[in-house]
């Protein structure tokens, strides 16, 4: 029977309600007393010098409070990068500045070069319209390769190139160049991971403040990660110190990673809160948005994979070029390194895997995280050209994976790309995936399709993606600045109802309904008696945010280790009490029991007795009930699985429509699977889009074309069908406590190779072998006309 | 520019408020009636993150101009339902889990809601093509279709 407390259990989410009637507080539904509004000047040439901004006009307009430039952030610090990438040859990454507002010159269509604060937004506004600035455009480095072209204009003078790093990583290269000699087939395939804008439908906000009496300093900001921001800018930026600066990041409307980045409005209104003496407010409008909130993806990769007769995997070989924008993004450097090439292995025992990754500086908006960063990427490029392969050779796709999966009983496996996977069973995943997608109905679907003259095609896709971001150690070694174990606190009061204050943040996840219940089972109480805390800098004091599906992984550890030690000092309070051993004590549904009598006390007696300890061990412990706990992995989670997609494909225009779409996950345990299923859901739906709608578009002048829901196709209810998803595979991850691994981005990386794979099948019988996301009516139609 | 001055009524209560010639009924409802469930997702009629109804028809309030709406009857998310007393299709979401970051929810309520009205039993179909306005980026669609189309049965007296 499924369970209605504790793990396991689909409670139902309690951070709805709020939402449900309008009552959610997100950041722009605040407004202090005093606020001004801020309004940004952007640049809208891609590349230029600025000859001068001439600010007299605008700061005589009405309501106008103060205008900033450059100027007024000299000897500043810049946004910093919190990763940084040692290159093949040892070398440190090449590494610009990158200033909150343009010092000199403007880089990008929407690169900050002034800001009007006044008294409303329309004054702020209109007055920004009377900013005059002078540019001396340059000719604009928008295409990777010719960035990387000798002789190319340079985004940074400063810097020697256009490359940020050459970056390797696997085999060695005369092994692997060996394997592909030998080999009796080699398939090869190029391809192009479309630049997304990752779009959450809250645009980002942030109110900065500053409080003369205090001296300290409030951001509320629209993060996933208000620690993380404290630590950037505080430390890098601004120069406050952490308990001068309280960072809020209330309801979130999404984030999907766009909101992990130290951003430079964030240190704007903090600055300017002070130096205008009133709280600045500023909210992006969604075409801002396009222009300043990081991008995702945008690679450009050569994949080769080398096969022996029987359709093993040999070799495999890639060669990427990642686009970084024209600035580097909080965690860009990390996503096509080891995010990205640590996954080349996918879930084979290819026994020689090489990388290449070349990072590129080009006169675009910095591109960093998106929903699964780097995974998607690798997941991609591997899942598309086994699926060549296997055409070419003749070989079932899926028989070709499964004989080439890494099995069961091989674990741990540690592959030829640095990572050493815990656990996993890829098959009992591919056999749940044929039941519930009912492949073996698939010929006759194809069929009815064909009877209607629509061609259909069935896609398959197996990834394997590492999550929970840790340990701090290894991410050391690889460059990252920052540690990224989790912190929490579990505070119980005299009642013995519970606060958990954790550092991971949700914007969407349900970490105040999963939580809670991690904490009601392992103590035996009733979910309603625990709240979360998270998103203030000011009520929980140490923590690293959301990102990279770690938040139960790495921030639910935590809770667990601060609640053994909450149950520990509580066994000795019972054991007091109780006048018995503390080694006696049993816990169990909210009772401490003696071990084979019938003397208890209950949960509440406990916590009171802490709280009021006239009967109390004070010789042994001190008063209160009040643990907190810091986790740090040793080693990331892998969850892995296999998707299946069925498209319609209309040969006439083009149009492709997903019929079917099924996946089966295994993120080993699972706490509620009900939100479970909606993080895959919401996944899915992201996937396809990147597969068949979405597609960021720069001209050759660097002018962002899709800059607007006119031009940038998101998904809607209508291009998407019902989802077929189950996570009953579940091989527990082995090194935390919960023995769980993350499901945030599965969706979103499984699906995009599923839909493309689908379509290439139902037109592979024309020649079609390839077509490059989105596959729009237009691509697709262009690639039949093609192969004719 | 001398402000305007409007009557009108909103979820069923009298108000009154002075606004620009030129500001959104969007920016009226939540900057000066303090209904801040109704949010922006793009200013320009694309998410249907703003939607209310305006005599019963469904709109975007970032496209209406808060001057237009004198002796209207609006209504918004905060209309609809309490904490206390959901209404159908707010129950049948959190039923179902169909909202994640809350941010569409307001919007995807209202819009679900003059379906209901217009169409009491709605396909799937029906209902994709109807909340084809409102851009939801976390659930994938499905959760919320499920639940409005349980909503509909409920309201319509089946599986009570
Ligand atoms: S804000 Fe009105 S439709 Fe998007
Ligand atoms: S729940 Fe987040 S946009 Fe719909």
């Amino acid at each position: 029977m499924p369970k209605d407390n504790g793990i396991g259990a689909s409670s139902k989410r309690r951070e709805d309600v709020r939402f449900l009637t309008g009552k959610g507080k997100y950041t722009d539904d605040i407004n202090i007393y005093g606020q001004t509004y801020a309004y940004f000047v952007r640049s809208q040439v891609a590349h230029g010098t600025i000859k001068g901004i001439d600010s007299t006009a605008a700061e005589a307009m009405p309501g106008v409070v103060k205008v900033f430039t450059g100027a007024d952030f000299e000897g500043i610090g810049g946004i910093p990068c919190g990763w940084q990438v040692t290159d093949r040859n040892g070398e440190v990454m090449q590494e610009p500045a990158h200033p909150v507002l343009a010092q000199g010159k403007v880089r990008h269509v929407g690169d900050p070069i002034a800001v009007v604060v006044a008294e409303s937004l329309q004054e702020a506004r209109d007055a920004a319209e009377a900013v005059d600035v002078d540019i001396d455009e340059l000719p604009a480095v928008v295409d990777m390769k010719a960035a990387l072209a000798a002789g190319s204009t340079k985004v940074h003078d400063d810097l020697t190139s256009n490359l940020c790093y050459d970056w390797t990583l696997g085999g060695e290269k005369a092994d692997v160049d060996a394997a592909f000699e030998n080999a009796h087939h080699v398939t090869t395939l190029d391809l192009v991971n479309n630049r997304l804008v990752a779009n959450p439908m809250e645009p980002r906000v942030a109110i900065g403040k500053y409080d003369a009496a205090d001296e300290d300093y409030t951001l509320y900001t629209t993060s996933q990660n208000p620690h993380v921001i404290r630590l950037l800018m505080g430390a890098f930026v601004l120069g406050i110190p952490e308990h001068k600066l309280r960072v809020v990041a209330p309801d979130v409307g999404g984030g999907f990673g766009t909101k992990i980045f130290h951003y430079a409005e964030e240190a704007f209104c903090t600055f300017a809160a002070k130096a205008v003496g009133r709280p600045v407010k500023w909210t992006a409008d969604r075409s801002e948005a396009f222009i300043s909130d990081a991008h995702g993806r945008d690679h450009v990769t050569k994949i080769e994979l080398a096969l022996d007769e029987n359709g093993m995997f040999v070799a495999l070989r890639t060669d990427t070029m990642a686009n970084m924008g024209a600035y580097l993004s909080t965690f860009a450097p990390s996503v096509p390194t080891w995010l990205h090439g640590t996954l080349m292995a996918g879930t084979y025992k290819t026994p020689h895997v090489s990388v290449n990754v070349r990072a590129v500086f080009t006169n675009t908006v910095p591109v960093d995280a998106y929903r699964g960063a780097g995974r998607p990427e690798a997941t991609y490029q591997l899942e598309r050209v086994i699926d060549k392969a296997a055409r070419e050779i003749g070989i079932d796709p899926i028989t070709i994976r499964r004989q080439n999966f890494i099995k069961a009983d091989e674990f741990p496996y540690a592959t030829p790309v640095a990572v050493e996977y815990d656990t996993g069973d890829y098959d009992a995943t591919m056999n749940k995936l044929i039941e519930i997608a009912d492949i073996a109905g698939f010929a006759g679907r194809k069929a009815e399709s064909e009877a209607k003259g629509k061609r259909r095609g069935l896609g398959i896709n197996c990834y394997i993606e590492a999550c929970g971001i840790a340990p701090s150690n290894l991410v050391g070694q690889l460059g990252a600045r920052a540690g990224l174990y989790e912190s929490a606190t579990v505070r119980v009061t005299a009642t013995g109802s519970i606060a958990v204050m954790t550092g991971s943040h949700s914007h969407g996840q349900g970490h105040e309904t999963t939580f809670p219940q991690v904490v009601a089972d392992m103590l035996g109480i009733d979910e309603s008696m625990i709240d979360i805390v998270h998103g203030d800098t000011s009520k929980v004091p140490m923590g690293m945010g959301t990102y990279g599906s770690r938040s139960l992984a790495v921030g639910g550890s935590a809770i667990v280790k601060a609640t053994e030690k909450i149950i520990a000092k509580a066994k000795k309070i019972a054991a007091h009490l109780l006048e018995a051993g503390e080694a006696d004590i049993e816990l169990a549904d909210g009772q401490f029991t003696v071990a084979g009598t019938d003397k208890s006390v209950a949960w509440g007696d406990v916590t009171l007795a802490a709280y009021v300890p006239h009967n109390y061990p004070l010789e042994d412990i001190e008063p209160g009930l009040e643990e907190t706990a810091f986790y740090d992995p040793n080693n990331f989670t892998y969850p892995a699985g296999a998707y299946a997609c069925e498209v319609e494909v209309d040969e006439a225009t083009g149009k492709v429509t997903v019929e079917r779409f099924a996946a089966a996950d295994d993120f080993g345990n699972v706490i509620n699977p009900m939100i479970v299923e909606g993080q895959v859901h919401g996944g899915i739906g992201q996937g396809i889009g990147q597969a068949l709608l979405e597609h960021a578009v720069y001209d050759s002048d660097g002018q962002l074309l899709s800059g607007s829901y006119m031009d940038y196709a998101m998904p809607r209810a209508s291009d998407v069908p019902s989802y077929v998803v189950d996570h009953s595979c579940q091989t527990p991850c082995t090194h935390n406590p919960l023995g769980v691994k993350g499901c945030g981005e599965a969706g979103a990386i499984g699906s995009p190779p599923a839909v493309v794979n689908a379509v290439v099948d139902a037109l592979a019988d024309l020649g079609v072998t390839h077509i490059d996301m989105p596959l729009s009516p237009n691509r697709v139609w262009s690639a039949i006309q093609a192969a004719k | 520019m001398s402000k305007i001055h409007v009557t009108t009524q909103v979820n069923g209560d009298a108000v009154e408020f002075l606004c620009e010639p030129d500001e959104t009924l969007l920016d009226v409802l939540r900057d000066r009636l303090n209904l801040t469930g109704a949010k922006e997702g793009c200013g320009t009629g694309d998410c249907g993150a703003c939607s209310v109804t305006l005599n019963g028809r469904l709109v975007a309030s970032c496209l209406v101009l808060g001057a237009e709406v004198a002796g209207s009857a609006i209504e918004t998310v905060e209309g609809v339902g309490t904490a206390d007393a959901l209404h159908p299709i707010q129950q049948h979401l959190l039923d179902h889990a169909a909202l994640q970051c809350g941010i569409c929810t307001p919007g995807i309520i209202v819009a679900a809601k003059a379906l209901l009205v217009q169409n009491p039993d709605p396909s799937e179909g029906e209902v994709r093509y109807w909340l084809a306005g409102n851009l939801c980026r976390c659930t994938g669609y499905d959760k919320i279709i499920r639940a409005v189309l349980s909503a509909a049965a409920e309201m319509r007296g089946e599986n009570a």
